[in-house]
C-alpha cells in the first residue's frame, strides 16, 4: 500500500510540474509579450516597460521560470498587475463559494443518480428501465448553462420564488442558501444522468456475483438485495468517477456562475480573461489543477484501500 | 470482431442498423447538417442585417422566431448558428482525431521512452480542468473561431491518442503483425497498412460522441463572449443576447435554447446508437 501511495503521489507531482511548464511555455509561444497585450495598442512604451518590470518579464527566461516555480512552491502565485493584490488572496476569497456550489451540485446529483440507477436495476429490462436510460442520456447531453437560463426564467422571473442572480446577502445564511438552489440544480443535473448510468452498470455486474445469489437463495426481497447488498459493492467505481466529477463540476461551474453572476472561481477567471490578466488566469488554472490532482489522487488511494485488487496493478 | 453472438434474440427494431434512440438522433443530426449546409438558402433573411426599427418582435409570420435587440431575424441567426457550431465541431474533431492517431500510433509502436514521455504528456493535459484550460488558451491567443478550434484540439488529443495507443499495443501482439514482421515488413508499412485500418474504427465512434460536447463548449464560450466573435451568429451568443433581454423579451431566450438542446441531444443519441450497434466495449469509457 505504501509503495502504491508513493508512486501515485509522485505521479501527481510530476504531472503538476509538467502542467506548470506547459502553461509557462504557452505564454512565450505566442507573439507579443503579455504586458503589451494586456495594455492594448494605445499603451506608451514607458507604461509597457513599467508593466513588464512589474510582471518580471525583463529578466532572462530561465530566471523567470525558476522564480515562478519557487514562488508557486511557497504558495505565491504572483501579483495581479491591475489590482496589485496577490493572486492567491483573490482565489481564496472566492474559492469557498465555488466549493460549496460544487459540493451541493454533486451531492444532489449523486443522491438522485443513485436512486435512479437502483430503480433501473430493480426494474431492469422493462420499459421503465429503458425510459430511465433515455432520461439519463438526455440529462447528460443538455448544457448546464441552458438549464441555468431556463431555471432563472421559470423560478426567478415568472414564479419569483428564488433570486435570479448574485450569491446572496453577505452574512445572511438564509439568503445565501436560497441563492445556491438554482445554480446547484443547474450544475448538478447532468451528473444525475452520469451517476444513474454508472450505478446501473456496476450494479448489474455485481448482481451476477455469488454473494447476491446466496442472498437471493435465502429468500431476501429484491429491494433489500439491491439497496443493502449490491449497492455497497457497486459504489466503489462510483467513488473514482465522483472524484473526476468533482473536478469537472468545479470547472464547468464557470458557465453557471457567470449566468447567475455568483462570486466564484468562474467569475474571477472570466473577468480576468477579458482583461487578459495573465497572472490571475494562470494562477487560477494552476490552483484548480493542483486541487483537482489532490482530489483524484486521494480518491485513488481510497479505492486502493477499499479494493486491494487495484494496488496489484498500478494503472497510472 | 462481432459481438452479435452476445446479444439477445433480435426483435424487429433490432434489425435496423441503429436502435430507435439512434435513429431519432440520426434524424435530428441530418436536420442540423442540412441547416448548416444550406444555411444561405434556408435562412429567410440576412443573419447579420441590422434593422433597429424591427427590434424585439415576437414570433410572427414574417419572422417565425421573432427578432433580436438589433432587429435581426432570429430564425436566420439560428440557422447560420448551426453552420458555425458544426463547422467548429467537425474541423476540430477531424484535426484532433488525425493528431491523436499519429501520436497514439507512435506511443504504441515506437520506442518505450517516447511512449513514457507521451503518456505523461497525455496525463498532464487531461488533468487540467477542461474549461479553465480553455480560458487560459483564450487569454493567450485572444478569442475567436481559430482559438476555439485550437482549444478543442488540445483538450481532445489525449483521449484519442490514449485510445489509439491501447488498441495499437493490443494489436502489436497479434499473429498477423508478427507474420508481417517475419516477412520483413518495415515499421512504417506495418503502422500504415496494418495497424491504422484496425484502430480507426473505435476512434470514429468516440469522435462522434464528442461532437455534442464540443457544440456545448463552443456555445458556452460564445455565451461568455469568449468564443465566436459577434456579429457571426453562434447559438451561444444568441443565447447571450436573449439572456440580456430576459425580462423584456423572454421569447428570445426560450427560442434560442431550443436548437442547442436539440443538437446536443441528437448528436448524443446518434453517438450512443452507433456505439451500441458497432462496439459495445466502448460503453465503459472514461468521462471528460
Amino acid at each position: 500500500m505504501l509503495s502504491y501511495a508513493i508512486k501515485r503521489i509522485g505521479l501527481a507531482v510530476i504531472i503538476l510540474i509538467t502542467v506548470m511548464l506547459a502553461m509557462y511555455a504557452m505564454v512565450f509561444l505566442v507573439p507579443g509579450d503579455p504586458a503589451s497585450l494586456a495594455l492594448g495598442p494605445r499603451a506608451t512604451p514607458e507604461l509597457k516597460e513599467m508593466l513588464r518590470e512589474r510582471m518580471g518579464l525583463d529578466q532572462p527566461v530561465v530566471v523567470q521560470i525558476w522564480n515562478f516555480f519557487r514562488n508557486a512552491a511557497m504558495g505565491d502565485l504572483g501579483y495581479d498587475v491591475w489590482s496589485r493584490r496577490p493572486v492567491l488572496e483573490q482565489i481564496w476569497e472566492v474559492f469557498p463559494s465555488t466549493l460549496v456550489l460544487g459540493a451541493l451540485a454533486l451531492g444532489w446529483a449523486v443522491t438522485a443518480g443513485v436512486l435512479l440507477g437502483c430503480a433501473a436495476v430493480v426494474w431492469r429490462d422493462t420499459v421503465a428501465d429503458r425510459l430511465l436510460g433515455l432520461l439519463s442520456v438526455s440529462l447528460i447531453s443538455i448544457p448546464a448553462f441552458v438549464v441555468a437560463i431556463y431555471a432563472i426564467l421559470i423560478f426567478a422571473v415568472w414564479l419569483r420564488w428564488l433570486p435570479a442572480i448574485g450569491g446572496g446577502e453577505a452574512g445572511d445564511l438564509g439568503s445565501q442558501a436560497r441563492a445556491l438552489i438554482l445554480p446547484a440544480f443547474a450544475l448538478g443535473i447532468g451528473w444525475v444522468g452520469y451517476v444513474a448510468r454508472l450505478v446501473r452498470a456496476s450494479m448489474l455486474e455485481v448482481m451476477g456475483q455469488n454473494h447476491i445469489r446466496t442472498a437471493r437463495a435465502f429468500g431476501l426481497p429484491e429491494r433489500r438485495i439491491v439497496f443493502g447488498h449490491a449497492l455497497r459493492v457497486a459504489i466503489i467505481p462510483t467513488i473514482a468517477i465522483l472524484a473526476v466529477g468533482f473536478g469537472s463540476i468545479l470547472s464547468s461551474a464557470v458557465f453557471v456562475e457567470t449566468v447567475f453572476a455568483r462570486p466564484g472561481i468562474g467569475t474571477l477567471i472570466t473577468g480576468a480573461v477579458e482583461k487578459r490578466n495573465y497572472p490571475v488566469v494562470m494562477g487560477t488554472v494552476l490552483f484548480m489543477t493542483a486541487f483537482y490532482l489532490c482530489v483524484v489522487t486521494a480518491a485513488d488511494l481510497l479505492i486502493a484501500r477499499l479494493d486491494p485488487r487495484v494496488r496489484d496493478v498500478f494503472r497510472g | 470482431m462481432s459481438f452479435a453472438a452476445d446479444r439477445p434474440s433480435p426483435r424487429r427494431w433490432q434489425r435496423l442498423p441503429l436502435n430507435p434512440m439512434g435513429m431519432f438522433g440520426l434524424v435530428l443530426v441530418l436536420i442540423f447538417v442540412a441547416m448548416a449546409l444550406f444555411a444561405p438558402v434556408l435562412a429567410p433573411y440576412d443573419p447579420v442585417k441590422i434593422n433597429v426599427v424591427a427590434k424585439f418582435q415576437p414570433p410572427s409570420l414574417a419572422h417565425w422566431a421573432g427578432t433580436d435587440q438589433l432587429g435581426r431575424d432570429l430564425l436566420s441567426r439560428i440557422i447560420h448558428g448551426a453552420r458555425t457550431a458544426l463547422f467548429i465541431a467537425m474541423t476540430s474533431v477531424g484535426l484532433a482525431g488525425a493528431i491523436g492517431i499519429l501520436l497514439g500510433l507512435i506511443a504504441g509502436y515506437g520506442p518505450r521512452w517516447l511512449d513514457g514521455l507521451l503518456v505523461l504528456l497525455f496525463d498532464s493535459l487531461s488533468s487540467l480542468p477542461m474549461i479553465l484550460f480553455a480560458l487560459a488558451v483564450i487569454t493567450v491567443m485572444g478569442p475567436g473561431t481559430a482559438t476555439l478550434i485550437v482549444v478543442v484540439v488540445l483538450i481532445s488529443i489525449p483521449g484519442y491518442a490514449r485510445l489509439i495507443r491501447a488498441e495499437t499495443l493490443r494489436l502489436a501482439q497479434a499473429d498477423f503483425i508478427l507474420a508481417e514482421r517475419t516477412m520483413g515488413a518495415g515499421p512504417v508499412r506495418i503502422l500504415l497498412r496494418h495497424l491504422l485500418p484496425n484502430v480507426v474504427g473505435p476512434l470514429l465512434i468516440v469522435l462522434s460522441m464528442d461532437i455534442p460536447v464540443i457544440i456545448m463548449l463552443e456555445a458556452g464560450l460564445s455565451y461568455l463572449n469568449l468564443g465566436v466573435r459577434p456579429p457571426t451568429p453562434s447559438w451561444g451568443n444568441i443565447l447571450q443576447d436573449g439572456y440580456t433581454s430576459l425580462r423584456s423579451a423572454p421569447s428570445m431566450v426560450i427560442i434560442a435554447g431550443v436548437p442547442l438542446v436539440l443538437a446536443t441531444l441528437g448528436f448524443t443519441f446518434l453517438g450512443e446508437g452507433l456505439r451500441d450497434a458497432l462496439d459495445p466495449r466502448l460503453a465503459v469509457r472514461g468521462l471528460r
